[in-house]
C-alpha cells in the first residue's frame, strides 16, 4: 500500500473534489455489492435462476395469447407474434426490474447508509447491475424460441450490446432519480409499483409500435423505453422491422441523456442528507 | 512534538425536529403502518417543503452539535464521554463522512476507519466466509487486503467450524465475535469506534478491548472511542473530550473527564426523547423509562453505593409514547465479575389500559442484607402486561449507575458468594457433649 498522506477536509456544502476518485476507490464495494445481491436473489428458492426464465416466458405466452390472438393485432415482418413480444419483452423487464430495484435499494441498505461513509451512487448502480444478470439469463428463452421457430437473425444483432447500454443508461436514471425521493417521501415506494404497471402497457411490449397512429407518435415516444425496445426489435427480428433510427430515436436519446444528467446532480444534492433522513 | 491528526474547528451540527410523539419514518419495515391517513400527511408533507428530519407538524430547531473545536494529536487515544443525547454518536458521524456538518471545518490527516456498528452490511444469508469480504469491502479494504488478513480475522472471530454456514444459523454471539474481527483487522491510520463493546459476551468484550489496546498503544494509531463503560475508557484512552448537550465541557487527561462526568445527583435521567433508532435498547419504545431514582444516600450518581444492611429503594418514572396493554416490570441483577444473573424478578404493575402521554411512576425495592458485598450491574425492563411485547431496556451500557454493596461489620456472612440467604440457628439446639 502506498504511503501517502492522506488530507481530508469537512465543512458544509464542500463540493467534493475527490467525489468521482472515491467511486473508483470504492469500486471493490460496489462489486461486492453487486455480487452480494447476485448471490441471495435466489437463496432459498428450489429452482433458483429458473425464475429468470420462466418470468418472461410465462408474461410472453399471456400477451401473445392476448395480443396476437384474441386482439388479432399484427407482428412485424415475417416474426412469429410470440418472437416479437419477447423481443420487446426481454428489454422491458430489464427496464422494469432495474429500475424499481434501484428506486428502492438505498431504503432497503438503509442501514448500510446510517453507518458508513462510501460515494452513495454505488447503490443504485449496483441493483441496476444485478438485474442486468437476470436479463442475460433470459436470453437463454430468445435462443431457444429462435431455434423452434428455425427462424435465423441477421447482422443486426450485433447491436443489442448498444441498445442494453441505453436500457441501462435508462433504468439507472430513472432509478437513480426516485432512489433518492424515495428517501425522503416512503411514498414513492408505492408509486413506484404503479410507473411499471402503467409504463407496460404505454411502451410497445405486446404489440409493435407500427400499431400506433402516426398522430399520437410524438407522444408515444415522450417515452424514451419506447425506442429501446424498437432497437431490440429490429436488432432480433432483422429484416421486416421497423427501423428505430428515426428523429423519434434522437427525442428519446436527448431524453434519456437529459435525465441520466439531472438524476445525477439532483442525486448529488440529495446525497448528503440521506443518513439523517434514511 | 507529534502531528495533528484530527482538527475540528466551530464545527455544529443542526437538526430540525418535528413534535408528533412519533418515530419519523423508518417505514421500512412497516408497509401496514403506511395507512391511508399517513399518505394524506406524506402528500401534504410533499407541497410543504421542509428540511431534513422533519415529521411532525410543529418544526423547531435542535442543535445536535454546538461550535465544537478539538485537536486530536497522532497516536493519541481519546474517550468521547458524555450521557446520552450530548452529541457523541451525532460528532463521530460526522467524522466518518456519513452525515454532513451545518458549520464548521474538520481536517482529517490520514487513512481513517470507522466502526460505529459491529457487522454493517452483514447479509444473514451469506456464510461466514462471504460475510467477512463483504463487511471488509464495506468497511473500505479491498479484496486483497482481506485476503491478506483472512486468516488473521478467522482465527480471532474463533468461528472457523462454520465459515462456510449462513449466518443466519449463527448464534448471536458467534455473529458479534466475527463481525468484530473483521472490524479488529481495518488498516487505517485513525480509527473511530462507536459503543460496540456493548455487545458480545464477557470473555470476547475482554477480547476486543485487548485488540483495541494493542491497535492505541503498540501500533501507535489514532483512536476515538465511544463508550459507556468508564473502565475500559480509563485504560484505553489517554485524552478525554467530555460533551454535554452538544458543548464540550472539557477536554484533556481521560481521568479529569471521567471524574467530571462523574458528579451529579442520584437522579437519573434517560431523556426518553431521544429518537428510538439512536438508543442502544432494541426494543420499541411504547413505553419508555424516562427517571430512575435511589431514595439511599449514595456517593456520585455513576455508582450507587449501598451499605450491606440497608434496604435499596428505587423510584422509577416511565412515559408512554403509545397505548399499552398493562405494564409488566423486570428487574435483573447481574454480577460484575461474572455477568451472571444473581436475582431477577417480574411483576405485573398494571393490568390497564395505558394511553399516549400517561406518565407512570412506581418504587420497588431491595431488602438489606441480601445481596453481598460488591459491584452488580442493574438491568430494568418493561413489557405489556403479557410480557410478549419488551418496549424498553435500561442497563449499564446507557448510563444505569451500578450498586456497589459495601460490607458492614454486623454481617455475619463472608465476603463471597452472590447473596445472602436468610438462615436460622438455633442456639437452644446447639448441643456439646
Amino acid at each position: 500500500m502506498e504511503k501517502k498522506v492522506q488530507r481530508l477536509i469537512i465543512e458544509p456544502g464542500r463540493v467534493e473534489k475527490n467525489y468521482w476518485l472515491d467511486l473508483l476507490v470504492f469500486k471493490n464495494l460496489f462489486y461486492i455489492l453487486s455480487w452480494r445481491d447476485i448471490k441471495v436473489r435466489y437463496k432459498q428458492t428450489v429452482i433458483g435462476t429458473l425464475w429468470a426464465i420462466i418470468r418472461p416466458f410465462l408474461t410472453m405466452i399471456v400477451f401473445t395469447v392476448v395480443f396476437g390472438r384474441v386482439a388479432g393485432l399484427k407482428t412485424e415482418g415475417t416474426a412469429p407474434y410470440a418472437l416479437m413480444v419477447l423481443a420487446g419483452l426481454l428489454p422491458w423487464q430489464f427496464f422494469s426490474i432495474a429500475f424499481s430495484n434501484a428506486s428502492e435499494s438505498l431504503v432497503v441498505n438503509a442501514n448500510l447508509l446510517s453507518k458508513v461513509y462510501f460515494p452513495r451512487l454505488i447503490v443504485p448502480a449496483s441493483a441496476v447491475i444485478t438485474s442486468l444478470v437476470d436479463f442475460l439469463i433470459s436470453f437463454v428463452i430468445l435462443i431457444g424460441l429462435m431455434i423452434y421457430y428455425h427462424y435465423a437473425p441477421n447482422w443486426n444483432i450485433l447491436l443489442i450490446p448498444v441498445f442494453t447500454l441505453i436500457a441501462f443508461a435508462q433504468s439507472f436514471a430513472f432509478g437513480l432519480y426516485l432512489a433518492a425521493l424515495n428517501v425522503k417521501y416512503r411514498d414513492f415506494r408505492y408509486v413506484i409499483p404503479f410507473i411499471v404497471q402503467i409504463g407496460l402497457y404505454v411502451s410497445p411490449v405486446g404489440f409493435s409500435s407500427s400499431v400506433i397512429p402516426e398522430k399520437w407518435k410524438l407522444y408515444y415516444y415522450l417515452n424514451p423505453v419506447v425506442s429501446v425496445i424498437d432497437g431490440f426489435r429490429w436488432c432480433i427480428i432483422g429484416n421486416g422491422a421497423a427501423n428505430p433510427f428515426t428523429a423519434y430515436f434522437v427525442l428519446s436519446m436527448s431524453i434519456t441523456i437529459i435525465m441520466l444528467i439531472y438524476a445525477v446532480y439532483k442525486f448529488r444534492k440529495m446525497e448528503k442528507t440521506f443518513a439523517d433522513l434514511i | 512534538m507529534s502531528e495533528t491528526a484530527i482538527s475540528v474547528q466551530g464545527l455544529g451540527k443542526k437538526y430540525l425536529i418535528g413534535h408528533e410523539n412519533k418515530e419519523r419514518y423508518t417505514a421500512l419495515r412497516d408497509v401496514i403502518v403506511q395507512n391511508i391517513k399517513g399518505v394524506g400527511k406524506s402528500v401534504k408533507r410533499l407541497f410543504t417543503e421542509h428540511g431534513p428530519g422533519v415529521a411532525g407538524s410543529e418544526i423547531e430547531e435542535f442543535w445536535a452539535l454546538k461550535d465544537i473545536n478539538f485537536e486530536v494529536q497522532q497516536g493519541d487515544a481519546v474517550g468521547i464521554i458524555g450521557r446520552n443525547g450530548a452529541g457523541k454518536s451525532t460528532l463521530l458521524k460526522i467524522l466518518s463522512r456519513i452525515t454532513v456538518p451545518t458549520k464548521g471545518h474538520i481536517e482529517i490527516v490520514g487513512r481513517m476507519a470507522s466502526l460505529l456498528e459491529v457487522g454493517t452490511g452483514f447479509h444473514p444469508e451469506l456464510t461466514g466466509r462471504e460475510n467477512i469480504f463483504l463487511n471488509g469491502a464495506i468497511m473500505g479494504m479491498n479484496t486483497p487486503e482481506i485476503k491478506k488478513k483472512f486468516d488473521e480475522i478467522v482465527e480471532f472471530s474463533g468461528v472457523e467450524k462454520f465459515l462456510d454456514t449462513p449466518v443466519k444459523r449463527f448464534s448471536s454471539g458467534m455473529y458479534v465475535r466475527l463481525a468484530f474481527a473483521v472490524a479488529a483487522h481495518l488498516e487505517s491510520e485513525i480509527l473511530i469506534v462507536d459503543e460496540v463493546l456493548a455487545v458480545g459476551d464477557a470473555e470476547f468484550q475482554k477480547k476486543c478491548l485487548g485488540k483495541m489496546d494493542e491497535v492505541a498503544q503498540k501500533e501507535g494509531r489514532t483512536v476515538l472511542f465511544v463508550s459507556h463503560n468508564m473502565q475500559a475508557m480509563s485504560s484505553l484512552c489517554n485524552k478525554g473530550i467530555l460533551l454535554n448537550k452538544g458543548n464540550i465541557e472539557h477536554t484533556g487527561n481521560i481521568s479529569d473527564c471521567i471524574s467530571r462526568y462523574y458528579k451529579g445527583s442520584t437522579v437519573f435521567n434517560f431523556n426518553a426523547h431521544t429518537a428510538l433508532k439512536n438508543r442502544l435498547d432494541r426494543h420499541n419504545g411504547k413505553v419508555r423509562f424516562d427517571r430512575v431514582e435511589i431514595a439511599n444516600e449514595t456517593e456520585g450518581n455513576d455508582i450507587w453505593d449501598i451499605q450491606i444492611d440497608q434496604a435499596i429503594e428505587f423510584k422509577l418514572q416511565c412515559i408512554a409514547f403509545e397505548k399499552s396493554d398493562g405494564l409488566t416490570f423486570y428487574v435483573a441483577i447481574k454480577s460484575q465479575i461474572s455477568d451472571l444473573i444473581v436475582s431477577n424478578f417480574k411483576v405485573v404493575l398494571t393490568k390497564k389500559q395505558i394511553v399516549q402521554g400517561q406518565t407512570i411512576y412506581f418504587s420497588f425495592s431491595l431488602p438489606g442484607n441480601t445481596l453481598r458485598p460488591g459491584q452488580y450491574n442493574l438491568y430494568f425492563a418493561i413489557a405489556d402486561q403479557f410480557g410478549r411485547e419488551w418496549f424498553d431496556a435500561i442497563d449499564e451500557n446507557v448510563s444505569l449507575p451500578s450498586l456497589i454493596i459495601t460490607p458492614s461489620r454486623i454481617d455475619v456472612h463472608e465476603n463471597v458468594g452472590f447473596c445472602s440467604l436468610p438462615f436460622q440457628l438455633n442456639l437452644d439446639e446447639v448441643i456439646i457433649s
